[in-house]
């Protein structure tokens, strides 16, 4: 009876979560893609013309999949963010809060919502790449479990960052300190190959790297990180995270007095 | 059976206000319970604590037999919650407002769909539902989360200050609906307001909150019976003097051609008072209670307690 009712809670909360981010196509689903267009247009055809290949691959076709990851990395992060703390800012996290909704269960329902949003703007860009490269699929269980992965660690980060902000300020922090910095040299227009010795070593302090890495495999077969190593460091963040948001949610921190 | 049993609650901030310092309460099953204080008298903690919003400190809460440190979900499924501010998603429409909350109980979205349009038909919202929340009126906001606090079907229905700011029409509608679903389902009602006549109408219990402590908890009626005086407003017709009448055993307030406003006090019977009246050529045509008894009551309680 319990799982049963958490099971429709947690499908309530995932519908809501989507018919929030498509009500507002035009702010959540219509800019990524076109910023997506633009980096391709730009780094990928007008510069990239004037790269040789990297990694023996053309550049554009080299730069999508770290493009595609960005997108659901940032994507994940702010639908979470923006909606839990939208939700305690006008006091409906309360509507949960009286409920007998489990903790785990509203964590993952707002998870899954990032997921969903993830998912859909990885689509969009993946279908605005077409226009500049033919997309070919190295394996599909690599890329769509990695992207599953990240979106559900980033999803999580940005549960985390409602908990604690207390303003719409303390909500663009961490994705324009923190986020912007760690994606843009996580490899998502390089290799780590053709960086000196030392800024190899300290790129491998940058968890972003296994992600689009991992990614990468997937997607053109090719990567700078074993595979197995980025699924440990996803699936070690995402444990440190989890724990992490439970541990709020179960003290109430920052959403009960 | 006790709808609401507290025990020795206290809730300290984390600023170190001490909001409630223990405070037993209990409430029995359909039961009509007002819950009265000033603004921060520990009325709003209370009820964040019954319905899992707040921490308590210490103390212990049971919900039709459910204890909230143990079987928390058992006592969530009991309660249904209007609170004081509107708290849906305004973005949200009106159905989904419901239908979401149903959900969050574990209530199927089908069943949820059936729900909603009952309580939304039973509020006049039905016409509104596909409309965005936030167009609504600020009477209709307040009968919106009194549906959305009705979908799970609650046993206990805390409605604080539920008709602050709505107009008196709508307020009486409300009124007639919260009695109605007392009386013919048995949902036993806790409410707080500051329009102390619709608690003294209504209400069959009451307790007085202050400073974080009940200072009074009784029948209505009982409580009622201690108020010291009432005050009285006469439309007289004056063949006597007015300006000069005096009244030893009363307070005469206010005096204007053909009114006067007395004080009565409890010991005094009303007929002694027509005589010494009449005994002045003074002859009452109407009289009116002015002052609602329950708050002169909450009024000087309050003020001899602080």
């Amino acid at each position: 009876m319990w799982l049963a009712e958490n099971i429709v809670a947690f499908r309530t909360i995932v519908i809501k979560e989507i018919m929030r981010f498509v009500r507002i196509w035009v702010q959540t689903l219509v800019p990524p893609a076109i910023n997506a267009f633009l980096y391709m247009v730009i780094f990928g055809t007008l510069i990239g013309s004037q790269i040789e290949n990297m990694s023996g691959h053309p550049y554009i076709e080299y730069i999508v999949p770290g493009i595609i990851m960005m997108s659901v990395i940032t994507n994940s992060y702010g639908n979470v963010v923006s909606s839990f703390y939208s939700t305690k800012f006008q006091r409906n996290i309360e509507e949960l809060l009286i409920s007998p909704v489990s903790n785990f269960t509203i964590l993952a329902g707002y998870v899954a919502g990032g997921v969903a949003r993830g998912f859909t703007v990885g689509a969009l860009v993946a279908l605005v790449s077409l226009l500049f490269t033919d997309l070919q699929v190295h394996s599909f269980i690599h890329m769509l479990l990695i992207m599953f992965l990240t979106s559900t660690l980033f999803s999580l980060g940005g549960f985390i960052n409602a908990v604690f902000a207390r303003s719409f300020d303390d909500i663009s922090i961490i994705p324009n300190f923190v986020l912007t910095p760690l994606t843009y040299l996580g490899g998502i227009f390089y290799s780590i190959s053709i960086l000196p010795a030392f800024w190899q070593k300290v790129s491998l302090v940058n968890p972003v790297l296994y992600m689009i890495n991992g990614f990468r495999l997937g997607v053109l077969g090719e990567s700078d990180i074993p595979v197995s190593v980025s699924y440990l460091v996803i699936l070690a963040f995402i444990g440190v995270l989890g724990y992490w948001a439970m541990w709020l949610l179960r003290h109430g921190v920052g959403i009960r007095t | 059976m006790k709808a609401l049993s507290i025990r020795n609650l206290t809730k300290q901030y984390d600023n170190g206000f001490q909001a409630l310092s223990g405070i037993d309460l209990d409430v029995a099953a359909g039961d009509f319970f007002a819950l009265l204080g000033p603004n921060g008298a520990g009325k709003s903690t209370t009820i964040g604590i019954i319905t899992g919003l707040v921490n308590k400190t210490g103390g212990s809460v049971e919900v039709y037999g459910y204890n909230t440190d143990t079987q928390i979900n058992e006592a969530k499924r009991c309660i249904g919650l209007v609170p004081q501010e509107f708290n849906f998603n305004v973005f949200e429409p009106v159905r989904e407002v419901v239908i979401n909350q149903a959900g969050y109980y574990g209530i199927s979205r089908r069943e949820a769909a059936k729900r909603a349009e009952f309580y939304l038909k039973k509020l006049d919202l039905w016409d509104k539902r596909d409309g965005n929340s936030r167009e609504l009126s600020g009477g209709m906001k307040r009968r919106l989360m009194i549906a959305r606090a009705l979908v799970h079907q609650p046993k206990l229905l805390i409605l604080d200050e539920p008709t602050a700011g709505v107009d008196i029409e709508i307020r009486r509608s409300m009124w007639e609906f919260i009695q109605d679903i007392n009386k013919q389902e048995g949902i036993t009602i806790i409410l707080t307001t500051h329009y102390l006549e619709e608690a003294e109408a209504m209400c069959r219990n009451v307790a007085i909150i202050n400073g974080g402590r009940i200072v009074e908890n009784g029948r209505v009626s009982e409580l009622l019976s201690r108020a010291m005086s009432e005050t009285f407003v006469l439309d007289v017709e004056d063949e006597g003097n007015q300006d000069e009448l005096v009244l030893p055993d009363y307070t005469i307030n206010a005096r204007e051609p053909g009114r006067l406003e007395i004080e009565v006090p409890k010991s005094q019977p009303l007929n002694r008072l027509f005589e010494e009246l009449t005994q002045k050529n003074i002859r009452v045509q109407s009289l009116r209670n002015k002052t609602n008894r329950l708050e002169a009551f909450f009024l000087n309680l309050v003020k001899t307690k602080h």
